[in-house]
This record gives structure tokens, C-alpha cells and sequence, in this order.
């Protein structure tokens, strides 16, 4: 189903015409790293686009993804959920229930076919025939290879979705899997996080309404743009680690003069995310800035890469990873090796 | 008696995954009431043989709607274990960002997960925005203008003509118990929109001290941001995000909250509650409440002066001791539930046994029974009491205490609809008191700044006490308790550590307590007991009437079940396409 107003009309209706629309368009292309050329191409087919449907499966989660949603400030989510997407099914938010709830499902896919963006958070449990996390008395497996069958493309929001995340850490307790280990022959972008960036999500969505498919990807299938580089390559502290200037303890003198916390086990150097660069809560902070080491939640099983205040360096317990990274010179080495290699071939 | 099975599954506009069944009399009157958890992730499984200074992180994911209460449990629970004490600053800020975290959850629950119930979009296409500006007028808003509410109705009129009604579709809007003027669903509608914006600035707050929103960071000793109200980087920046420019973005965003909660939240709850007076006469039906008291103690004061306790009867002459310790008091039952234990009793949580056994139908499947086990849901018991916990409790604890700002506000609030105080023992009266604690605790938020910015400007700036974080200055064995009044109710993490590492680690959440199942006495918890109090489905087909009590309760299922054992089998594979 498609509505009869484009997005431009609906927008300008609102005092948002084709200069706010330009500039917006601005601001994504340079959040996606595209070209600045392509914002006036951006901005003209945004002005085009009908409002893409948006199904939204939520499996073993904490509803934290839908919360970060909650927080997108650019577009905001009122924008986001009511003028650029028809969000056509999303349990927190919709207002049917029950056997109302499955059959706006059923209309939403029928309209919709082949045509809709399938959103995923959670992980999905498939042992035991899937007992551990039901809806409608189904299993979330019967349910996801149904409903992906006729998306246009799969978003698997957040480090569950697209990895497993915390379900399927040691000892996965009840077979806990990410999207891309269940489903083959569909288009599927990673937005890990725990939860992730509210912008790079609705970045990705943006992208896919002007251009009609997705941004490009790394080999982990994540948005080059936004996980292209580690999180210490963008961090404002960077400066103290050149100089080695490291906080000991969190509130010791170092932490308050905003030194570098390696040692306190910020796992930054391995992490690929945006956090340093488009920060969180409309560019409030991030987790450094606050003062506690990156966890590195968006990188695949990090909940079982051991201690998250164990440094990268080692320590009294066995490293995160174990990669045995070593302090000075030698790192800056190490870390551009481990980014190598990063970017598609495609 | 029974004539006919009414099953909502999803229930939609909560947290987690929800199955409600209910059987209705030929007249539609519900006669019998199952509250189903189906989902499990076995996070506490995950947990043992982790180092406990981790085990925060880890158990916040436990939910991230309310997200940060399970870490600060978490991180207290570890911290009684290890006997250490947290600095009063470190207190302070946990208490800001658990008051914040507190009040943007519930007006999220309040105009999201909730309104829908109460608030007709389609009715209010026909309002009059000049008529609503009238009685926001009247009412009291801060907002009053018809431009506000017309600008609203604009944008619900493009939804609808678009005939993309996305989250709308579907929903009753022909179902006779939407009772509302069309302006009051306007104006209700509006603020739908407005706390949307709302809510993402006040989580702004928890992003200056966690560095993120959701899942801020904690840590087990303090709060892990450091204050560098002198700290400069070498550009002038500041060098944390607790700078002065951060500590006085925190004292405005008080001001937002209060703003809100004095010129939106309170008033929505006086124009809507006043078209629903007959809701604050059924729906609750245990008649029992437990807390466990404030934000845990904070030397600055308690986040809502709520004390620890029980009442059971609704007799507010008397407040029962409650001992988490005491294995006789909180115990938890799985007659109805998908685990089995050793013993035929209820278990204490620092002896509690988490193994699964599903023993529910194969899915898909139609119907579940409630005569046998039905539930990821445990049933937790205080002296084999089925007890309510969450923003009514603490309320009828306030009042049992004595607190005399929270009987002034009570009374006050109930006057302007001229009901009595008994009207509060209800589900509209549930909504009211997540209403009325809001307000008692932003008046609160602005003190505990204060007291921060002072200890500041002492020169005191610890936020954090690092004497035992090596393992090395741990006992060999420990065990610890944390609690926190988190949105939803009393919540509590129990932990156990031996030589370094966690060797077992149990939650018992608000919304176990409220969604439990029956126990092996067939006693119901709360959200199947308000649904046997005076429901009667007008339209069987849209039980709206379920729905406005269980929301009433703000579910939060991925909290309410977590726990199992593992039998550790590989993960099968299953190609589409």
C-alpha cells in the first residue's frame, strides 16, 4: 500500500520545504560519508519518496533497541515514525493487540509484499523448538522465516540481532542466534550496539528510502560509514594515549583531566562504532566522556572476550580477546593492522 | 460458567513478551485470568563464573526500558558482598540518573505504552481545537494554545488521509468504552508528540553520567565519571562530560522534568482519569504491597521517602518488617511455572534453583491451561503472601508511613475528582500514583543537585572508592543483596561470590511479582487477580478492558523471566531460501 502524498509534500506542510530538506540532506550524506554531491540528489528523491513500510519482529530482547529508536534526534523520532517510515508493525508501540496485533501483521506483508524493510531486534532462540521465546504461541524461528521471506531487505538491530549478543553468551542457555545465522538470499544490514546509535539506525533507514537500497557494507555486513573505523581512532582522548598519559582509577586525577582509560580496560582500540564521532543523546556524550571504558558492545560475542576492565595490555587476568595488545609504540602498528582489510572487496 | 476463551497474545505496548488468557461468562464477565511469560534468555546462568565487577552490564541487558535500575542493583549487590562503601557523590549522581531513568519511564509508559487505551486517535480528528485550548485552559496545562493542539490534529489528519495508519492500525477506535470529549483525546494526542521530544532530551541527564541512554555505564565502587570541573584539554574543552557546562545542563533538565510533570503529566491525569471514573473502582485484588524502599539509601535522603515493608490487607495501621536475608520471608514458587526444583517447597533466592522444564504445549499452539504449568514466570511469595509492588505500593506506603507530602498530594489529586482515598486501590488509581510519585520525586531531584554542587564546591570531588576493587583485597566468600525502587517496583539482585568469581546470581523483579503465576497453593499474583475484579469485556473480540489493567501494571516481561539452566547443545541452523 502505498500513500498518494510524497514525503516532500507532507514535510512542507509542516514548514519544513526543500531548503530544510537540503540541509537535512546535507547533514546525512556527510553522516553516511557519501559524497557532498550527492545531497541534492538525496534531498530530490527524499521529496519524492512515499513512506516505506517498516515491519519491526521483536525476539529475545530487552527492548533497549526500541528505546535508543526512542531516542533518535536526527531525524527525530516523531518525524522518523510518522512522516519518512509507516512503522506498520511494532509490538511496543502499536496500538492492536492479540489476534488484531497477528492480522496486521498478515495485511502489512500482503500489502506490502516485497517491498517492506524487515526490522529485527533480539536474538532468536532455536533450541528446543524454540520454546524460549514465543509469540502468538509461535516460535520466533517459524516466525522470522515467514516474514523475511517477502522483505525487500532485514536490519538486525542491535549486537542480538545481528551476533546473538547477551542470549548467546557462554553458555547459550537456549541456543540463541543472530538473523544472519538463520537466513540466507535477503539483503541484511548489521546495526550492532548494545544498544546501537540511534542515528546510525535511522541513518541507514534514510539512506534506503532516497536511494532504494542499502548503504555499503563491510564484511561484517555493518554500514561502512559508521563502523568503518575503531571508536579510539575518533576519541578525543587519543592525544593522552600518544603521550601515555593513562587514568589509573576512575576518579584518581588522571580520569578528571580526561586521560586516556586503557588501563582501566577500554576496549576503544577494538571496537568499531560511532559512538566517538556522532556521540549519544544528540551529540551529549559517550561513554569516555563519562568516564568508563568503552565494553566494546558492538563488536560479536564481546559479553565472552573476558573482563571489561582488564586492559588490552593484559593484566591479572587473561586479555580481552587475547589479543595481548602492547602498551607504546608497537600499538598504533597493531591497531592499523587489525583495521586492514576492513572495507568490502565488492 | 465459563463460555468462551478470550486469548491476547502479543499483548502489545509493554516491554518483553506477554500472553494473556482469560475466560469470560455468557454475560462477559471475566471468571478466570492466566498470565503467561514466554520468553527466556537465562541471563543469571550467564552470569556465573564471570568476574562481579562485570556482572553490572550483564544484568542491566536484563531490560533495557528500565534500563540502569538492574545495573545499580547489580553493582549494590556486589558492593554489599565486598563490604564496600560508596562515596556520597557517587550516591548522589546514581540517585539523579535513577530519578531521571524513574520519570522517563513512566511518562514513556504513561503517553506510549498506555494512553492508547484511554485516548481515541480517531475521535479526536473530530475535536475542536479552539474548544480544547478552552479547557486546557481550565485544566491547567502550561500549554494552551489552539495552534498547539491544531498543528497536533494536522498531523494525525495527514496519518489517516495517507490510509498509512501505522502504529494506529488496527486498533478499537469503534469500541463503546472510549468515553473521552474528542479535545481531551486531542489534547491527550498532543502530548503523545510533545513527550516523544521530552523524553529524549531528559535522557540526556543519564547520557553526562553513563555516557549513554540507554544502558548508561556503572560501576561496582561508585560512579565510574569522573568530575573535571577544573579539568581542561589542551583545546579549552572540558575533559569529562561532568563539567560545570554538563552539571548545569543537569540542574535545567530538572527544571524540564518538573515543567513537564507540573504542566503535562499531572494534568493529562485529572482530564483523563475525570472520563473514567468507574476504572477507579476495580482492578486491583490482592490487596496486599511490598517495598523495598527508595534508591537504597543514599545518605542525601531516599529518592521518595518510601520505606522498606510490607501491608498486607490494605491495613495501613501496621508496616511489616521485611528481611531479604531471612529465608522464611521471600520465597519463589514454580508449581504453574516451566522449571522444576529439587525440593517441594518455595526457595529462598540465595538457594534457588533455576531448571528448566518446559512442559508447556508444542507452538504453534492455541490455548494454554491453567490447571497446569504455563508460565517463564516464577511466583514470588513474602510469608507465602501474593503481594503487588510497583508505584501503588509505594504510594499506600507512604501513606502507611505518614508521609505528609505524599497525603497532601494524594488527597488533593483525588479532590479535583472527587473521589476517596479507597479509589486509589484500582487500576486508574495505579496510573494516578505513578503520577503522584513522579511529582514527589522531581520536587525531590533539585536537592540532591544542590548537595552535589556543594560537596563540589568543598572541593570534594570523589565519585568513586577504589580500596577493594582488586580481587586480590576480596574474602574468599561472599554474599551480598542490592535493591533499588526501580519504575516498575521493588527489585532486588542477590549474588554469591567464591574465590573472585560469581557462583550464583538471582533477580527477583518487580514484574515477577506482579506477573507471576499461581503458586502451588493456587493463590494468584496480581495481574491475574485485578483481571478477576469486576471485568467485563463489552466487545469479547477487543478486550480493551484486559489491556487497561495489565498496562496499568507497566509489564516488563524480559525482567520478569530470566533464569535457567542449560543443557549446552549446539545451535541447529535453518537456511530460508
Amino acid at each position: 500500500m502505498e500513500s498518494a502524498e510524497t514525503l516532500g509534500e507532507v514535510l512542507g506542510r509542516r514548514g519544513f520545504g526543500r531548503r530544510s530538506l537540503l540541509k537535512f540532506a546535507i547533514a546525512m550524506t556527510s553522516s553516511l560519508a557519501l559524497p557532498p554531491a550527492l545531497a541534492p540528489v538525496m534531498a530530490a528523491n527524499l521529496a519524492k519518496a512515499k513512506r516505506r513500510s517498516v515491519i519491526w519482529l521483536s525476539f529475545q530482547e530487552c527492548t533497549g533497541c526500541l528505546e535508543t529508536l526512542l531516542r533518535s534526534s536526527s531525524p527525530s523520532i516523531e518525524a522518523l515514525i510518522f512522516d519518512f517510515v509507516s512503522l506498520d508493525y511494532q509490538e511496543s508501540l502499536m496500538a492492536a493487540a492479540g489476534a488484531d496485533a497477528e492480522r496486521t501483521l498478515r495485511e502489512a506483508v500482503a500489502a506490502n509484499k516485497g517491498e517492506y524493510l524487515l526490522a529485527i531486534d533480539g536474538s532468536i532462540p532455536v533450541k528446543d523448538g524454540g520454546v524460549y521465546s514465543m509469540t502468538g504461541g509461535r516460535s520466533n524461528l517459524g516466525m522470522l522465516s515467514e516474514i523475511a521471506a517477502d522483505a525487500k531487505a532485514v536490519l538486525a538491530i542491535g549486537t542480538c540481532a545481528a551476533y546473538g549478543g547477551i542470549p548467546k553468551a557462554y553458555p547459550n542457555p537456549t541456543g540463541a542466534a543472530g538473523v544472519e545465522d538463520l537466513i540466507s538470499g535477503k539483503p541484511i544490514v548489521n546495526i550492532p550496539g548494545c544498544p546501537p546509535v540511534p542515528e546510525v539506525l535511522s541513518g541507514v533507514l534514510v539512506h534506503f528510502i532516497s536511494f532504494g537500497h542499502l548503504p555499503e557494507l563491510d564484511d561484517r555486513k555493518r554500514p561502512l560509514a559508521y563502523f568503518g573505523t575503531t571508536i579510539h581512532d575518533q576519541c578525543y582522548r587519543r592525544p593522552f594515549y600518544d603521550q601515555g598519559k593513562f587514568a589509573k582509577s576512575f576518579d584518581d586525577e588522571g580520569a578528571r583531566q580526561g586521560w586516556c582509560l586503557f588501563e582501566l580496560g577500554c576496549k576503544g582500540p577494538v571496537t568499531h562504532n560511532a559512538c566517538a564521532s556522532l556521540k549519544w543523546n544528540g551529540g551529549t556524550s559517550f561513554p569516555i566522556e563519562s568516564g568508563h571504558g568503552c565494553i566494546g558492545c558492538s563488536e560479536p560475542d564481546f559479553w565472552d572476550a573476558g573482563s571489561f576492565y582488564t586492559s588490552l595490555a593484559g593484566g591479572s587476568s587473561a586479555g580481552w580477546r587475547n589479543t595481548g595488545i602492547a602498551l607504546g609504540v608497537g600499538v598504533a602498528g597493531g591497531l592499523a593492522a587489525a583495521l586492514s582489510g576492513r572495507r568490502k572487496s565488492t | 460458567m465459563a463460555a468462551r476463551r478470550i486469548v491476547i497474545d502479543p499483548v502489545t505496548r509493554i516491554e518483553g513478551h506477554l500472553r494473556i488468557e482469560v475466560s469470560i461468562d455468557t454475560a462477559g464477565n471475566i471468571v478466570e485470568a492466566l498470565s503467561a511469560g514466554t520468553q527466556v534468555r537465562g541471563i543469571e546462568i550467564i552470569l556465573r563464573g564471570r568476574d562481579p565487577r562485570d556482572a553490572w552490564a550483564f544484568a542491566q541487558r536484563i531490560c533495557g526500558v528500565c534500563t540502569l535500575v538492574h545495573g545499580l542493583a547489580s553493582v549494590r549487590a556486589v558492593e554489599d558482598a565486598l563490604g564496600i562503601t560508596v562515596p556520597e557523590n557517587g550516591e548522589l549522581i546514581r540517585d539523579l540518573m535513577a530519578g531521571a531513568q524513574l520519570l522517563q519511564d513512566h511518562v514513556i509508559h504513561f503517553y506510549h505504552l498506555q494512553a492508547l487505551d484511554w485516548v481515541n486517535p480517531i475521535h479526536a480528528l473530530a475535536a475542536d481545537p479552539q474548544a480544547a485550548s478552552r479547557i486546557a485552559e481550565t485544566i491547567g496545562y502550561s500549554e494552551t494554545s489552539m495552534d498547539h493542539f491544531g498543528r497536533a490534529q494536522a498531523r494525525l489528519k495527514d496519518l489517516v488521509e495517507s490510509g498509512q495508519l501505522g502504529i494506529f492500525t488496527n486498533g478499537w477506535w469503534n469500541h463503546p468504552g472510549y468515553k473521552l470529549a474528542p479535545e481531551v483525546d486531542l489534547i491527550a494526542l498532543s502530548h503523545y508528540l510533545d513527550a516523544l521530544a521530552w523524553q529524549r532530551e531528559i535522557g540526556e541527564l543519564l547520557t553526562i553520567f553513563g555516557g549513554k541512554n540507554p544502558h548508561p555505564n556503572v560501576a561496582v565502587g561508585g560512579a565510574p565519571c569522573a568530575i573535571s570541573v577544573d579539568g581542561k584539554l589542551p583545546g579549552g574543552a572540558d575533559a569529562t562530560a561532568v563539567s560545570t557546562t554538563g552539571l548545569i545542563r543537569v540542574r535545567a533538565l530538572i527544571e524540564r522534568m518538573r515543567d513537564f510533570v507540573d504542566g503535562v503529566y499531572l494534568p493529562d491525569l485529572i482530564a483523563i482519569g475525570g472520563g473514567y471514573k468507574d476504572w477507579f473502582g476495580r482492578g486491583e485484588n490482592v490487596r496486599n504491597f511490598l517495598t523495598y524502599g527508595d534508591f537504597a539509601g543514599s545518605p542525601a535522603g531516599n529518592g521518595f521517602g518510601v520505606p522498606r515493608g510490607a501491608v498486607l490487607g490494605r491495613d495501613l495501621s501496621e508496616i511489616l518488617a521485611v528481611d531479604l536475608q531471612d529465608p522464611a520471608q521471600i520465597q519463589e514458587y514454580v508449581a504453574h511455572s516451566w522449571y522444576k526444583y529439587s525440593r517441594d517447597t518455595g526457595l529462598h533466592p540465595f538457594e534457588g534453583e533455576t531448571s528448566l522444564d518446559y512442559t508447556g504445549p508444542k507452538p504453534p499452539f492455541a490455548q494454554l491451561d491453567a490447571d497446569k504449568t504455563y508460565s517463564w514466570v516464577k511466583a514470588p511469595r513474602w510469608r507465602g503472601h501474593a503481594m503487588e509492588t510497583g508505584p501503588l505500593a509505594r504510594l499506600v506506603m507512604l501513606h502507611a508511613a505518614g508521609d505528609t507530602a505524599a497525603k497532601a498530594l494524594t488527597t488533593e489529586t483525588l479532590a479535583r475528582l472527587d473521589l476517596p482515598f479507597e479509589a486509589i486501590y484500582s487500576t486508574f488509581g495505579r496510573i494516578l500514583a505513578r503520577g503522584i510519585e513522579s511529582k514527589l520525586l522531581v520536587d525531590r531531584m533539585a536537592g540532591w543537585h544542590a548537595r552535589l554542587m556543594a560537596n563540589i564546591g568543598r572541593g570534594d570531588l570523589r565519585t568513586f572508592n577504589d580500596a577493594k576493587w582488586a580481587p586480590e583485597n576480596w574474602p574468599r566468600h561472599s554474599r551480598g543483596i542490592g535493591t533499588i525502587e526501580g519504575p516498575r517496583g521493588a527489585l532486588a539482585h542477590w549474588v554469591v561470590i567464591d574465590d573472585g568469581v560469581i557462583t550464583n546470581y538471582q533477580a527477583v523483579v518487580p514484574t515477577t511479582w506482579n506477573a507471576g503465576p499461581k503458586d502451588e497453593r493456587g493463590q494468584h499474583g496480581p495481574y491475574e487477580a485485578a483481571l478477576m475484579d469486576g471485568h467485563r469485556l463489552e466487545v469479547p473480540d477487543q478486550p480493551l478492558e484486559v489491556l487497561r489493567t495489565i498496562h496499568s501494571f507497566d509489564p516488563c516481561m524480559a525482567c520478569a523471566a530470566h533464569v535457567f539452566d542449560s543443557d549446552r547443545r549446539p545451535v541447529v541452523e535453518v537456511k530460508i531460501r
